[in-house]
């Protein structure tokens, strides 16, 4: 069970801002990288390398996080460990130590661990004037691996002209950390500096780079710190002008709940206590089933007839979907559940072609008719009902359905205020009855059987496969003017057939479209 | 009763009634009960033999919990992913990216797809919505809201229109006309008015129900024509960020999901919460029912998706790995409901075998987080919206 980190890092586990969204993934990364240095326990050597005259201190290599990661994360594919070892370092967690760009790679380049300092966590939301003082700072100081990247000068550049009448005194503020700086151990300088940098690469990321500082806008509002009350990297006292952020709302206190709330609360799980509910093997066992029976329609799992028009940039399948005559795997699927036969146009067509052949089609005209009552809109409501009343309800309705007293009663009663649900109690009845009587016999019926097994009325020669439509592929006829039977044998896929292939309707042979054939016996 | 003239020691919430006010601040057994003067005389006049402090309310119905938690246990006979060791192993999918949808110039936050199984409407963070032609990669129509954070946009059923809403806590209507040069903005009609943020919105069967979800807390079923509100819907503590309607032809309820971690089952015509699930560890970023409507998945900020199944009233599965670490902030099933394709806030849409609770595939492409994923009406693609400005088609 993935553990929120709500119990690591001691500090602020009672905090409610603790649980606010931003704050989980952090804390699972913190977890992560701290026992990525652990060495004892399985972590990885950081080590100072030697590279030309100078060393390099408290490094690691791409590879061994990378191969950490798999070990410890039980991650099998190393491009997954390289993308989520690339996101840890995009938040700030870790960083290349001569690149701003925060990726991680699956090599020898070096990397360095974040100062807990610096960690997002912190809610670091630093301010230009802060920027500023950063960049200026670099200036002064006269190191090749503090120069300034390109963006960087210009970011710089625009920031003394935003800055103008500040700038004196951030060049002064930039004056002093060069001052502290200066006191600190040459190693541990080296290493400072380069966590400084890669806080500024979170916070401002080289162009085109994703600024992973950016939030949901909706989390927002539970962001700790909403008044943004600003810590300054530098020390740098707020000077008042910022200006509170639009987003950040007051946030309400949660409301203590009353005791209208709690009887509420009450009532509900005394409901939910007598409801009756069904055992987790049942459950199972019925999602199985309905997963199964409709694996074969499924795109993503099985293949798609002829072909998938995402993959292929054909559209035939869905012309063929759109086509009066539906598929017989289209048409399989009416006899799942009266729901599914209704669901598709055309199966309601066929089930009320059969309901008339049997002078019924009342409950089903009746059950369509308040569906339509339920898209109306609301003006429209009130005089619908009635009209459905007057055609299937009243004495001497054209359309009676049959319904039991009981639901006559509260239907009428209903009518007395009509509105959208006013037939709810009746179209179940009737969905129902249905359901057990006329859509069973409606699968054994010929207008169902047909379709079904695909027999068509149109005469044809004899000795017919029945059961076997065959789609023929893209037809080179009508381009060459050729015949039927010459484009089939053309068509590479059907070079086997020899039999002679009739054209079931007959429709003018075009390029485009694809006709049903059926096939003859071989003689 | 004299009673106006009493000298309060306390100001705030009343115990019983919520109002902020002079509170009295007396005991009875032991119970700290801290009421306003009248809630005060009105428990008074109902005699203090029924006792039914705020404190004795809670003991209730933490003892209510505790026994539906036992009942729901006792039907725990086994996992999901054990009766579904016996179903067939999937075979390697692949799946890859056909079409990549650019035009954005902002994170894309929001898409639908139309009916017509290739046409979609996506929306974006710079108030730009577009229609597209998935398939051609034509772009149909455009609109450019006032509002920043178009955070919700849905295809009307009979695709002559689409509603879109998000920070400017409405949710409007703009019918879609074949007249490119038609200012589609002068058309626009504001339908849904909330408090705070629309989260998300959906049409019901029909172009004339708009069905929408808020920052403020609550849901809301509105009339299209006239704006009219036809249903609230009141039970979340927190904002409700994601709902989904019923798969069912008859149907009527709908699931939404929350920053309260609470997914709620609503039945549309009264209103009421008719089941409640809560065991994520984070807002609830989305919801989704699996095809038959007997159940439902959810995707949450602890970085799992969850499937709960209505019959058993309990959460029978859940997709996590130690890998994943990052938020999930949606959720789709494939058409047979076999699979389940999660996009992440770590920039990937991970695909989960339902029944077997395993992973299956995890598809890289997008350079940003994930903020939207839905499988096309007839099962045969996926399309993806991202922060990275740009929308994928996935076959």
């Amino acid at each position: 069970m993935a553990e929120g980190s709500k119990d690591q890092g001691g500090v602020g586990t009672t905090d409610p801002e603790e649980d606010s969204p931003n704050m989980i993934v952090y804390r699972k990364i913190e977890d992560i990288v701290t026992r990525i240095q652990d060495e004892k326990a399985g972590g990885v050597a950081i080590r100072t390398v030697k590279s030309f005259l100078s060393k390099i201190p408290s490094v690691v290599s791409g590879a061994d996080i990378v191969q950490w990661l798999m070990k410890n994360l039980s991650i099998e594919d190393p491009a997954e460990a390289i993308h989520l070892g690339s996101l840890i370092a995009a938040h700030g967690y870790i960083f290349p130590i001569s690149d701003h760009v925060l990726t991680l790679k699956d090599d020898g380049t070096l990397y360095r661990f974040q100062s807990p300092y610096f960690w997002p966590s912190n809610c670091w939301e630093p301010e230009n004037t802060d920027y500023a003082i950063y960049l200026c700072k670099r200036t002064m100081q006269n190191k090749a691996r503090l120069e300034l990247a390109d963006y960087e000068a210009e970011n710089l550049a625009r920031l003394q002209r935003a800055f103008a009448r500040k700038w004196e005194f951030i060049f002064m503020q930039a004056e002093a950390q060069v001052k502290i700086d200066r006191k600190k151990d040459k190693a541990e300088r080296k290493i400072l500096d380069s966590q400084e940098r890669a806080f500024w690469d979170v916070h401002r990321p080289v162009p085109g780079c994703v600024n992973t500082t950016e939030m949901d806008i909706r989390k927002c509002r539970r962001e700790r710190n909403p008044h943004r009350v600003k810590k300054s990297v530098y020390g740098v006292p707020d000077d008042g002008q910022s200006q509170p952020s639009p987003i950040h709302i007051s946030s309400q206190p949660t409301r203590k709940p009353t005791k209208e709330d709690v009887q509420k609360e009450i009532t509900f799980l005394n409901v939910q206590l007598d409801r009756h509910c069904m055992k987790v093997s049942k459950v199972a066992d019925s999602l199985m089933s309905y997963t199964e029976q409709f694996v074969e329609y499924d795109p993503f799992v099985s293949a798609t007839e002829p072909s998938n028009p995402w993959i292929s940039d054909d559209t035939t399948f869905w012309d063929l979907e759109a086509s009066r005559d539906p598929s017989q795997q289209r048409v399989k699927k009416w006899s799942f559940s009266l729901e599914e036969a209704l669901k598709d146009p055309a199966g309601r067509d066929q089930f009320l072609k059969f309901l008339e052949s049997e002078f019924s089609s009342e409950n089903l005209r009746f059950w369509l008719a308040v569906q339509d009552l339920k898209r109306r809109p609301l003006q429209e409501v009130a005089s619908r009902a009635q009209e459905i009343w007057q055609e299937f309800l009243a004495e001497g309705a054209p359309s009676s359905i049959n319904l039991d007293s009981h639901s006559y009663e509260r239907t009428s009663q209903n009518l007395k205020d009509p509105g959208r649900y006013s037939y709810e109690d009746a179209q179940e009845h009737i969905f129902k009855l249905m359901k057990s009587d006329s859509y069973a016999r409606f699968l054994r019926s010929n207008i169902y059987q047909d379709l079904l097994l695909a027999r068509k009325k149109v005469s044809l020669q004899p000795r017919r496969s029945t059961a076997h439509y065959f789609l023929a592929g893209d037809c080179l006829c009508a381009g060459n003017n050729i015949s039927h039977r010459q484009a089939i044998s053309r068509s590479r896929k059907y070079k086997t057939v020899r039999a002679l292939l009739v054209p079931v309707a007959a429709l003018p042979l075009k390029c485009s479209t694809y006709h049903q054939y059926e096939m003859l016996q071989s003689s | 009763m004299c009673d106006q003239t009493f000298l309060a020691a306390t100001f705030g919430p009343c115990d019983s009634c919520g109002k902020a006010s002079p509170l009295m601040n007396i005991y009875i057994k032991n119970d700290a009960i801290n009421y306003c003067s009248f809630c005060m005389e009105v428990m008074a006049c109902q005699g203090l033999q029924s006792g039914e402090t705020l404190a004795s309310l809670k003991k209730e119905s933490d003892s209510l919990k505790k026994k539906l938690e036992e009942e729901r246990g006792k039907l725990n006979d086994i996992e999901l992913h054990q009766v579904a060791e016996k179903v067939e192993m999937l075979g390697a999918l692949s799946i890859k990216t056909k079409r990549l949808l650019k035009g954005h110039g902002n994170k894309v936050l929001c898409m639908d797809w139309c009916k017509d199984k290739r046409r979609l409407v996506s929306s974006s963070q710079d108030g730009k919505v577009i229609v597209w032609d998935a398939f051609t990669l034509n772009k149909e129509h455009g609109v450019t809201l006032p509002c920043t954070w178009v955070m919700a946009c849905a295809y009307a059923p009979s695709g002559c229109a689409v509603a879109c809403g998000g920070l400017d806590n409405k949710c409007s209507v703009f019918p879609l006309s074949l007249d490119k040069n038609e200012n589609l903005s002068a058309k626009k009609k504001a339908v849904a008015m909330h408090t705070n943020y629309v989260s998300g919105c959906t049409f019901t069967n029909s172009d004339m129900q708009l069905l929408t979800s808020s920052g403020d807390g609550t849901c809301a079923l509105w009339d299209v024509e006239s704006g009219q509100l036809l249903q609230s819907f009141h039970g979340h503590t927190a904002d409700v960020l994601s709902l989904d309607l019923a798969p069912s032809e008859t149907g009527n309820t709908f699931v939404s999901g929350g920053s309260d971690k609470k997914a709620n089952v609503w039945d549309m015509r009264s209103g009421q919460n008719i089941q409640s699930f809560e065991s994520h560890e984070s807002d609830i970023n989305c919801v989704k029912y699996y095809p038959s409507g007997d159940a439902f998945a959810s995707a949450s900020d602890d970085s799992t998706c969850r499937f709960y199944d209505l019959r058993a009233d309990r959460e029978v599965a859940v997709y996590q790995k130690d890998s994943v670490i990052f938020g999930a902030s949606t959720v789709d099933f494939s058409l047979s409901g076999r699979l389940l394709f999660a996009g992440y806030n770590d920039y990937t849409i991970n695909v989960w075998d339902v029944l077997k609770g395993t992973r299956v595939s995890v598809l890289f492409g997008h350079e940003n987080r994930v903020s939207r994923v839905r499988v096309s009406p007839d099962g045969t693609a996926l399309c993806s919206a991202s922060w990275d400005n740009t929308l994928r088609i996935w076959a």
